[in-house]
């Protein structure tokens, strides 16, 4: 086939639940690439000779690679392509930002001015990783020497994985040491089920264990074990402890019932499994009619959870416009299909209770659009006097979070910013005190899975060329001469 | 998982476990708690360390039936294992030599007033205690407190035991005859620290309270527990949990704890019935 035939071919939609109907359930909404389907999507790369989609991947996958094999119907030797580079391709091909990273700089996508018409990439990643899961095809890397290094892992999450799954892989023993009672971090707390099936994020955990690293749950670094007996009993860490300090609006009311984070209500929905109560044991607030604040892939969450929960009316409140939320287009998208309402340009002043101390509404105020601020977004700016209340029974903040200050409190050494996310060497992940490296969210503050998968990445390089060589002065200027090979 | 190692009775619905958790034993000061979850399917529920037992390497939790899974607790045995317990969560007690300490704890809220009367009278504190339940049979620690104490009063709300009345009908009494104190800790039930904390207010007493509100991972990720003391909004379970009972707003906290009321009611209800448990006396008791 022909660039020219290649180009013209249309990108394959996949399937996706009815709107109606996926609202009463917590299936997955997309369904899925049918084999037939990938390799013809897979029909659409044109091979470029200089891919730059590679470039717009914070883990270098080999793009054009494993799309070769896939239009060649060779699935095995897709993942096995795949695995070279992304450990964790079931999660990342739902929940990356492909729009911003590969897809964005496709050729195909930028032939057509349209990036929607890239080729789609993350559905093909997809695709590839449910197919290893469910063809029971899984390959496992040939056993390494041990290196009889040590190397404790603290936070489960993404970043964590990402290290644990490229250490072991060197020989390393890891040890990944996770607060909570299952790992995954923000894949099982906060991703719902219907964007991110749970059963997905285990078969990944239970596939690094299987290639040998350990996990402890229920162990909260800093306290069930003190950072210094780490420091003792371990040749390197990792911390990769995320932003886990919901951020609150600060207004009057906010300590009412019926408010809470968007932490809270995602974790007592998807961690906890409060969608079965009573059948489990967790409750959770069920509103009639739910405001969520806040404009990013997490407040999109929050509503499409709270139709799921049985509300009557879901609302996003604003403060922007809509070309300025940062949540993916996929879920907006999504969100309004469901019915989700947004409330644009509108922003939360105080909150009203009744009498028994719940929420029965919020003093919102409309805002306009003023001069662009240091992200170069346009401020918004708030119109006097256009306060009204909008009753509710449930609010939900959903404005960001902070670096988790658990680790940092209880390690002094450690250099941190002024906002609470550790200082690192952006090459290698060092921090200032030598041994330890840091990455993911407790870095960046609240950013994307895969960035915090790339941070990993590169964690792992410079933390195997640290514990061979024992160097940590120069450690970037050594990484700098396999750079390339990092991407 | 963690296994029970004893379990004890020390009152109607008031039980007494030591689970091995030989990390979180070896590391936990008076004051902190651990997060427990007992089933795949469990709730994570916030408990205040008793004790610890570092020979053996297990944690001292007293667990009164108020709910789902405290009743459900009950029915654990030594040799049953719970998946969760997590800790040690929260900031110790700050303990120091200030002098005379009155130590006061109601119903449940003895059982981490324990360790911390006993660390106020290792560092050199006077102690004294005042210990109250509804009545004789939920009094629990009894022993324990005479020891960490120099002197210790009882007071029952229906006379069975010690002087019939509330802790703070004592504390005013020990202050009329005279009595002096440079510090009060304050734990239990909140109604009773509120009252504990207007009373200490009025005679200047710096006082210090260990604050219970509903907790789901424990760490700071989920802002559940958020608490107002003086113009700050804290997270008890990493700001927390003891603050200064002077600043504490028990109202917000009391209305706080029922968010969840009608499901905890429902929960328990559907737990009774398929487990055919008397529900009577739980039902009644409410939220601790």
């Amino acid at each position: 086939m022909n660039v020219k035939d290649r180009l013209k071919l249309p990108p394959v939609a996949m399937p996706e639940q009815d709107p109606k109907a996926r609202i009463r359930n917590l299936d997955e909404v997309p369904l899925g690439y049918t084999p037939e389907m990938a390799m013809e999507e897979a029909k659409r790369c044109l091979q470029c000779r200089t891919p730059f989609c590679v470039e717009g991947c914070p883990v270098g996958i080999d793009i054009p690679g494993f799309i070769k094999f896939i239009e060649d119907g060779d699935f095995k030797g897709a993942i096995r392509k795949m695995k070279e580079r992304n450990l964790l391709p079931a999660v990342c091909g739902r929940v990356c930002p492909q729009e911003e990273q590969c897809q964005l700089f496709c050729t195909v996508g930028k032939a057509k001015k349209d990036p929607c018409k890239s080729v789609m990439i993350g559905k093909l990643e997809r695709f590839i990783a449910d197919w290893e899961r469910t063809s029971g095809e899984q390959e496992k890397p040939a056993p390494v020497k041990p290196s009889g290094k040590k190397v404790a892992v603290i936070g489960g999450g993404p970043a964590g994985l990402t290290v644990a799954g490229d250490l072991v892989k060197y020989g390393h023993d890891v040890t990944v040491f996770e607060a909570l009672h299952k790992a995954g971090g923000v894949l099982v707390y906060g991703i719902p089920e219907f964007r991110l099936p749970k059963e997905i994020v285990q078969s990944e955990v239970d596939y690094l264990e299987s290639l040998g690293v350990k996990f402890r749950y229920n162990y909260v670094i800093g306290k069930t074990l003190p950072i210094a007996h780490i420091l003792e009993n371990y040749d390197a860490a990792f911390i990769g402890t995320g932003a886990g300090l919901p951020r609150f609006m600060r207004v009057d009311g906010e300590n009412l019932l019926g408010v809470l984070s968007a932490n809270e209500y995602l974790t007592r929905a998807n961690l906890m499994k409060a969608y079965d109560f009573p059948r489990t044991d967790t409750p959770i607030v069920k509103g009639k009619k739910v405001i969520t604040v806040g404009g990013g892939n997490v407040a999109m969450d929050c509503a499409r959870t709270a139709l799921r929960m049985g509300a009557e009316r879901s609302l996003i409140v604003y403060r922007r416009a809509e070309e300025q939320m940062p949540a993916r287009l996929e879920e907006i998208h999504h969100a309004r299909e469901e019915g989700v309402e947004f409330h644009l340009l509108q922003n939360p002043v105080r909150l009203v209770g009744d009498d028994k101390g719940w929420i029965c509404g919020a003093e919102v105020i409309k805002m306009e659009l003023g001069e662009p601020d240091s992200s170069g977004r346009r401020r918004p700016v708030p119109v006097e006097g256009s306060e009204f209340i909008e009753e509710t029974d449930t609010l939900i903040v959903a404005i960001g979070n902070s670096p988790n200050p658990l680790v940092p409190e209880c390690f002094p050494e450690l250099e941190v910013t002024r906002w609470g996310g550790i200082v690192v060497n952006e090459i290698t992940g060092q921090t200032s005190v030598p041994g330890v490296f840091a990455g993911g969210d407790i870095v960046l503050g609240a950013a994307t899975v895969i960035l915090a998968m790339g941070h990993g990445r590169r964690a792992a390089r410079a933390m195997n060329l640290y514990l061979s060589s024992g160097r940590w002065v120069d450690l970037d200027k050594a990484m700098d001469l396999c750079r390339a090979e990092v991407h | 998982m963690y296994q029970i190692l004893h379990k004890e009775k020390l009152g109607p619905d008031i039980w007494l476990y030591r689970i091995k958790a030989p990390d979180v034993a070896r590391y936990r000061k008076p004051g902190q708690f651990v997060i427990v979850r007992i089933s795949e399917n469990g709730e994570r529920i916030p408990i205040t360390i008793a004790d610890v037992d570092n020979e053996e390497g297990s944690v001292t939790l007293i667990v009164q039936a108020v709910g789902k899974t405290t009743l459900e607790m009950t029915g654990l045995n030594p040799g049953d294992a719970v998946p969760t317990v997590t800790g040690p969560l929260g900031k110790p007690t700050h303990i120091e030599n200030v002098g005379r300490v009155l130590c006061v704890g109601g119903g449940i809220g003895i059982a981490p007033l324990y360790p911390v009367a006993r660390g106020m009278r290792e560092a050199g504190n006077h102690v004294t205690s005042i210990i109250g339940a509804r009545s004789a049979d939920l009094l629990i620690l009894e022993d324990r407190m005479r020891d960490a104490s120099h002197e210790m009063i009882i007071t029952t709300d229906d006379g069975t035991k010690g002087c019939r009345g509330f802790v703070t009908d004592s504390i005013r009494n020990l202050i009329d005859i005279g009595d002096s104190f440079d510090l009060c800790v304050a734990m239990g039930p909140p109604i009773m620290m509120k009252c504990v904390c207007d009373m200490t207010r009025e005679y200047g007493i710096p006082t210090i309270v260990s604050l219970n509100p509903i907790m789901v991972d424990g760490t700071g990720m989920c802002g559940c527990c958020r608490v107002t003391v003086g113009s700050a909004v804290k997270f008890a379970c990493v700001d927390g949990p003891e603050f200064d009972g002077h600043q504490v707003d028990f109202d917000e906290l009391i209305t706080r704890l029922s968010t969840y009321r009608n499901q905890e009611r429902e929960s328990l209800e559907r737990f009774g019935s398929e487990s055919g448990c008397r529900l009577d006396a739980v039902l009644e008791g409410g939220r601790a």
